[in-house]
């Protein structure tokens, strides 16, 4: 071990490099030649590339070298005996959901890890697909990936082994919600490479909700890809909860690729981590097709949070919408990157950028940059962000009417987030999300015990002095 | 009831009141007048907590306590209200929630147990009808999208569900036609007992035809310079301030 920097992360790229030569045989035995290809066409690629760091564009604002300087295991092929950790075996007749769990980028559920629903959509997972699946799985494994100059995805693309497989055949409207959790919980800093393949039919429809967790304030770092194709006039609704302790690297890139008149929501609730990177790329590849990309994030201490969006609208007739909202206390800092590209002949557009945030002290920092590619000239689109601090006169009239300072700010802080809570379509998930948050936003939350959606104890009622939404 | 003695108090270094004087008993109403920029808000202001405002000199007591040392939530559980001239708007904030959690607070303050929901809907359905509220104002956010007249409105309801023992009104009548005022007035006046007073901010007679007050002052350069009854008001819309102006000159 060195004590210089540059060279612990050149350390990391370097085992990385290795490990993949000693885990090849085990990929050589297991895969077609199709797979263990790609395998070694990413490994050259992340060979070449390496880690991003702030001399990227897109990574300028976000120096992840820290991050790379721990000592990560990685958990490739070892034999997995995982179990649900207890504290998560919880109750869900509240939230309604298949529940699926990954604990340490391993799958636990089932032993042969397939669920197949009556109306012929599958559950699976990423292993189990490959062999059971291999038409579907081979058709849009990779497919929406347009980055592989990325170095993370690259490292993804070399060393994947688990992640969840979905598919939902053409013109079935899935009626159960799936949930999918992803816990960290070892005593070891953990390095996992999860791939999830989320495919919808022709109108084909599907509530999914995609949780990050862990227990333990051991370093982490997770490198997820995750690849989205939503043929004609399906519908996806993918919720992700990501709260993970402060020690906890999660990095997270999306695609999505729609077809005509496809609908495709994401919101996405950070409420706590170390470092959180979310790239979102969605690429509007048929007319009529509708992308939401929303979300919120709540950062304290030091933690970071970073949205990238990318949404190409290539053909007209596309409508997007890009919400992320924030508050950042103490040191935290937020990133917000938004960018719509809109090609020559996607005239009749209709897209839209916005970025608020609340910086509660002068020493967080926010970095937002709403940005527009236009070449059509028929296109209504609108960008906006905001930074600012809790309003001072509304703060005033709140306490002249005997509400305490503290209560005054939660009032506040909850309006500002409501905008991203109240579009949350699943009534239960939006309950308790807007729980989790209002015990965020009072400091009663710094790493969930527990899974996202079941706090401390499900049988329960949450107590909040200022909760009476329901009157 | 309120005691303020030899007030001075300044914004960003410009003295704002120069010493004002008045006392305020239980039972009573009383209209402050003046020309624009004479401290009239700044006093409403001072009085419910603004903290904008630095006091360099003088006391404020309110039913025996030095009101200065209170917080602003405390001198509100402690029963005084400001009626802002320009109410603010919170989006996302419902009304329901806002009054809600101001009247919970309260009753906690004093000791009392919260209402619970059925309790607190009929409470304010009841204090609503007062001032001719419609029902659809629940569920808004707080004063967002009020007309000018709804603002007002609000701010006696508001007033009604929080039973103020001192309420001090700035500019109430500002912005109402005669149909709002007329509401707005007869809000104040129901609610009107020998054990609370009010404090009437405005620059018109027209209101205080509504609000009968015992006592009316004329503030001018940051203090009362006069004192009257009900005819000073009409005398004032009559000749203007500036025979005041002279009178003090003199």
């Amino acid at each position: 071990m060195t004590d210089n920097p540059k060279e612990i992360a050149l350390e990391l790229k370097d085992k990385l490099l290795q490990r993949f030569e000693s885990v090849l045989p085990h990929f050589e035995s297991d895969e077609s030649d199709f797979f263990v290809n790609k395998r070694k066409k990413a490994i050259e690629a992340f060979k070449e590339v390496g880690f991003p760091s702030t001399k990227n564009e897109s990574w300028r604002k976000t120096d992840l070298k820290p991050f790379l300087l721990k000592d990560y295991s990685f958990s490739f092929t070892e034999n997995n005996n995982n179990q649900i950790p207890s504290a998560y075996k919880c109750n869900i007749n509240q939230f309604d959901t298949d529940l699926f769990t990954m604990v340490n980028g391993k799958w636990v559920n089932g032993s042969d890890g397939v669920t197949t629903y009556d109306n012929g959509t599958v559950v699976a997972s990423l292993s189990t697909a490959k062999i059971a699946f291999p038409e579907i799985f081979e058709k849009h494994f990779g497919q929406c990936v347009v980055n592989e100059r990325n170095g993370l995805i690259a490292l993804n693309s070399a060393f994947y082994e688990e992640g969840y497989f979905i598919y939902v055949p053409d013109n079935v409207s899935h009626n159960t919600n799936l949930q999918m959790v992803n816990i960290i919980e070892t005593n070891q800093n953990i390095l996992t490479n999860t791939r999830n393949i989320v495919v919808l039919g022709k109108n084909a429809r599907l509530k999914l909700v995609h949780c990050d967790d862990s227990v333990d304030n051991q370093y982490s770092f997770i490198n997820n890809v995750t690849e989205i194709c939503l043929d004609n006039g399906a519908n996806l609704d993918f919720y992700k909860l990501q709260n993970k302790d402060d020690e906890a690297v999660v990095l997270t890139n999306t695609f999505v690729r729609q077809d005509s008149d496809s609908n495709f929501t994401s919101n996405t609730v950070v409420l706590n981590g170390g470092l959180i990177r979310n790239d979102t790329y969605v690429n509007l590849n048929g007319g009529g097709a509708n992308a939401d990309v929303i979300g919120l994030y709540l950062m304290d201490n030091k933690q970071i949070v970073d949205n990238h969006v990318f949404i190409a609208h290539n053909v007209s007739n596309c409508t997007s919408n890009q919400l992320f909202k924030g508050i950042v206390d103490n040191e935290a800092r937020a990133i917000f990157n938004g960018h719509t590209l809109v090609k020559q002949d996607a005239q009749q557009t209709l897209a839209l950028q916005n970025n608020n945030n609340i910086q509660l002290t002068n020493i967080s920092k926010i970095d937002t940059h709403p940005f527009l590619e236009i070449y059509a000239d028929d296109v209504k689109c609108s960008h906006g962000a905001t930074v600012g601090q809790l309003d001072m006169e509304a703060m005033f009239y709140l306490m002249q009417r005997g509400i305490c300072e503290r209560n005054a700010k939660m009032l506040l802080m909850v309006a500002f987030v409501g905008q991203i809570i109240n579009k949350i379509k699943l009534p239960n998930l939006q309950k308790s999300v807007d729980e989790l948050v209002r015990k965020r936003l009072k400091g009663e939350l710094s790493s969930c015990e527990q899974c996202s959606i079941q706090c401390a104890e499900p049988d329960k009622p949450l107590h909040f002095d200022i909760d009476m939404s329901k009157v | 009831m309120l005691q303020i003695k030899d007030l001075h108090v300044s914004v960003q270094g410009k003295e704002i009141l120069t010493g004002l004087n008045l006392e305020v008993n239980a039972g009573e109403v009383h209209a402050i007048m003046g020309p624009n920029g004479t401290g009239k808000s700044t006093l409403a202001s001072v009085i419910a907590g603004n903290e904008n405002y630095e006091v360099t000199k003088g006391e404020i007591i309110y039913n025996s306590k030095n009101l200065l040392e209170l917080s602003i939530e405390d001198r509100a559980r402690e029963g005084v209200f400001l009626g802002f001239q320009y109410p603010v708007e919170i989006p996302g904030v419902s009304m329901t929630n806002f009054m809600r959690t101001a009247l919970d607070e309260i009753r906690e303050y004093r000791g009392e147990k919260p209402l619970s929901a059925a309790q607190f809907l009929k409470y304010m359905k009841q204090k609503k009808a007062l001032v001719e509220m419609q029902d659809k104002l629940n569920n808004r956010s707080v004063n967002e999208g009020f007309s000018g007249g709804e603002k007002k409105k609000n701010e006696i309801f508001q007033m009604a569900m929080l039973e103020p023992k001192l309420a001090i009104l700035d500019e109430t009548d500002s912005g109402l036609d005669i149909d709002a005022l007329r509401i707005v007035a007869n809000g104040v006046t129901k609610l009107k007992s020998p054990e609370n007073a009010t404090i009437v901010i405005t620059h018109y007679q027209r209101l205080l035809d509504y609000i009968v007050p015992d006592f009316v002052h004329v503030m001018y350069e940051g203090r009362i310079v006069k004192t009257g009854d009900k005819s000073l008001a009409l005398e004032l819309e009559e000749k203007g301030y500036d025979w005041i102006k002279d009178e003090l000159k003199a």
